[in-house]
């Protein structure tokens, strides 16, 4: 099957600055696709890459088997949903979204029709009168989205769709943003550095770190078994553990890391107990996160609810399964 | 304590602000007093009687409207100028970076900064030096110096408000650079357009130093007052002519002035 995106030793340099380098992916066709990083990683040099404003250094990208180098934005199949939206604040809510109808020749009645449709799809029937800046932050977000949306195109991007929207909002709309993927089918690429928003709505997500993908997987690949200590580090809160502490416990030489969940701290110290000392404690709401000094090493310990809680300052031990080390394949 | 002790100001500061705006106003008063005197040699004060008939005479005198004709044709050819030159300068500073921007930003407002009379005298040696004789155009090549800087200053403005991904998100949804253009960009810097259009016109209307070093032997409205006072006769047109000019280079003013002010919903970005 022709995947939706393909990128091949694609790299983008400003000047000096790799801003992605000898990148290769494949997107498929209908997935829900996230790319996850740290501001200034190329993430959103890749979107803006498969959207056609910026052109690559090198390499060839190719959009449902169709070359793209050099095909200008408003001859590619795909749409955009900005970060800070870009409505138009000249044109009215329906005018917004029937405006790449418009300028494709399509007549006002049919065009205004579509794009009815369109606000009704994301839950805004009957706000065609009113100008951008007569709504919220959300409904400018819907906004955005119905106006990518009635061009039917084959792969949506979203450039950080829910970065300007507070928390209540979000989780609403990574649910419904996650819904209206699997209705429509349509190929879904957003880029975030939020890893939440990350794992719990994409099908695949793609780490990246100074223009280059660490690793490209499940959510629940990405945040059990990380590649490399960035990805364990940036991905969730996993402790990562030098190689010694590894030799030690799990008898092999390799950076290791290891999920706070999997830590449980313990009163009596047995003897395959690790001593520690109480850093810090932070409640989390459904777990209390312990911060644990030990041997020269900071770990973070996750404590559910309910349980007694250490003070700060106490000397506790701790103890895991030593399976629950997971071996990384970066190099000591 | 009173209450309203911010709103009121000492008495001494009220004084002074008032004779203040008298000193400013007064005289521009005396210019409509003086459009309907009696007396035709001298400003005599008080004046000896009032009468219309300077309107009709006014009218009546050919010399007025070819300066006027001049002066409008002048304007609105440099506005136009201005508009496409301090438009295309404003969108090349402000949307893409190179090499000298700074520099050429600065270069083109340095015309407005500079006396008058430099650029004047700049120009007619530069005319000079290339045998251009003077006539229409090279007046219009003098006003455009000045009237690009306003209309570039107020489209530099607008597009610094105006958000960039507008005209990527046009893209994104399929329009070419000439749609963009019309349905896009256009609508959005328009006001400011007008704007700065009005008060070029305005500027370009009563200019007379670049005009003296310019125009040769044609005259605009301002070089034209300019002359009647030197010799007088039938002194009064004058000040009639100078009534007209100041209800007519005001009008644009504060239309400018009150469209550039509610621009600004106009240009918000989407945030």
């Amino acid at each position: 099957m022709t995947p939706a995106v393909s990128f091949q030793k694609v790299a983008r340099h400003f000047g000096a600055v790799k801003a992605v380098d000898a990148l290769d992916l494949d997107i498929a066709a209908g997935e829900f696709f996230a790319m996850l990083g740290p501001s200034g990683s190329g993430k959103t040099t890749c979107l803006r890459l498969i959207a056609g404003f910026e052109q690559p250094t090198a390499g060839t990208i190719s959009i449902f088997g169709e070359r793209a180098e050099g095909v200008p934005p408003y001859r590619r199949n795909v749409n955009t949903v900005f970060q800070d939206y870009a409505l138009f604040p000249h044109l009215n809510v329906l005018d917004n979204v029937a405006y790449g109808l418009m300028v494709k020749g399509i007549g006002k009645a049919e065009r205004l029709k579509a794009a009815e449709e369109a606000l009704a799809l994301v839950q805004l029937p009957g706000y065609g009168a009113r100008r951008p800046a007569q709504l919220s932050g959300g409904q400018r977000q819907r906004v955005a989205l119905a106006r990518a949306l009635v061009n039917q195109p084959k792969v949506l991007l979203l450039d950080e769709p829910l970065g300007a929207l507070d928390l209540k909002l979000r989780e609403n709309m990574q649910e419904e943003l996650k819904s209206l993927q699997k209705a429509l089918g349509i190929t879904f690429v957003f880029v975030t550095h939020d890893q939440g928003e990350a794992l719990s709505m994409a099908d695949r997500v793609a780490v990246f770190n100074e223009g280059r993908i660490m690793q490209v997987g499940s959510p629940q690949e990405i945040y059990q078994r990380p590649k490399t200590r960035f990805v364990a580090d940036f991905v969730g809160s996993s402790n990562v553990l030098p190689p010694d502490f590894v030799q030690r416990y799990a008898g092999q030489r390799r950076w290791g890391s290891l999920r706070p969940e999997a830590i449980r701290v313990v009163r009596d110290a047995g003897n395959d107990a690790v001593q520690a000392r109480v850093s810090g404690v932070s409640y989390l709401g459904a777990a209390t996160r312990l911060t644990l000094d030990t041997e020269g090493l900071r770990l973070h310990a996750s404590v559910p609810s309910g349980s007694t809680v250490p003070e700060q300052g106490d000397a506790v031990a701790f103890t895991f399964n030593r399976d629950a080390i997971h071996l990384m394949d970066e190099a000591p | 304590m009173r209450s309203d002790r911010s709103q009121s100001a000492p008495l001494g500061l009220k004084i002074a602000a008032t004779c203040g705006l008298l000193f400013l106003h007064l005289p521009i008063l005396l210019i409509f007093v003086y459009a309907f005197t009696t007396e035709e040699k001298s400003y005599q004060w008080p004046p000896p009687g009032l009468t219309t008939q300077w309107l009709a005479v006014t009218w009546n005198r050919p010399d007025v409207w070819e300066a006027l004709s001049l002066s409008v044709r002048v304007a609105a050819i440099s506005t136009l100028v201005a508009m496409i030159l301090g438009t295309l300068c404003a969108a090349a500073v402000s949307r893409s970076r190179f090499f000298g921007r700074e520099a050429v930003s600065l270069l083109v407002i340095l015309p407005i900064a500079l006396p008058g009379i430099i650029t004047g005298i700049a120009l007619r040696s530069a005319f000079s030096l290339t045998e251009i004789p003077f006539s229409f155009w090279t007046i219009v090549l003098g006003h455009a110096t000045f009237c690009v800087v306003v209309v570039y200053n107020n489209a530099v403005a607008r597009f610094r408000r105006t958000s960039g991904s507008l005209i990527e998100a046009s893209y994104d949804l399929g329009a070419d650079g000439f749609q963009t253009f019309r349905h896009v960009v256009l609508p959005n810097i328009a006001t400011a357009l007008l704007a700065g259009g009005m008060l070029a016109f305005a500027l370009s209307f009563d200019e007379v130093i670049v005009t003296t070093f310019t125009a040769g032997q044609q005259q605009t409205l301002p070089i034209w007052m300019l002359e009647e006072l030197i010799r007088p006769r039938q002194r009064p047109v004058t000040n009639v002519v100078a009534m007209v000019v100041v209800l007519v280079t005001l009008l644009p003013i504060l239309l400018a002035y009150y469209l550039t002010r509610d621009g600004d919903q106009v240009a918000g970005s989407g945030k």
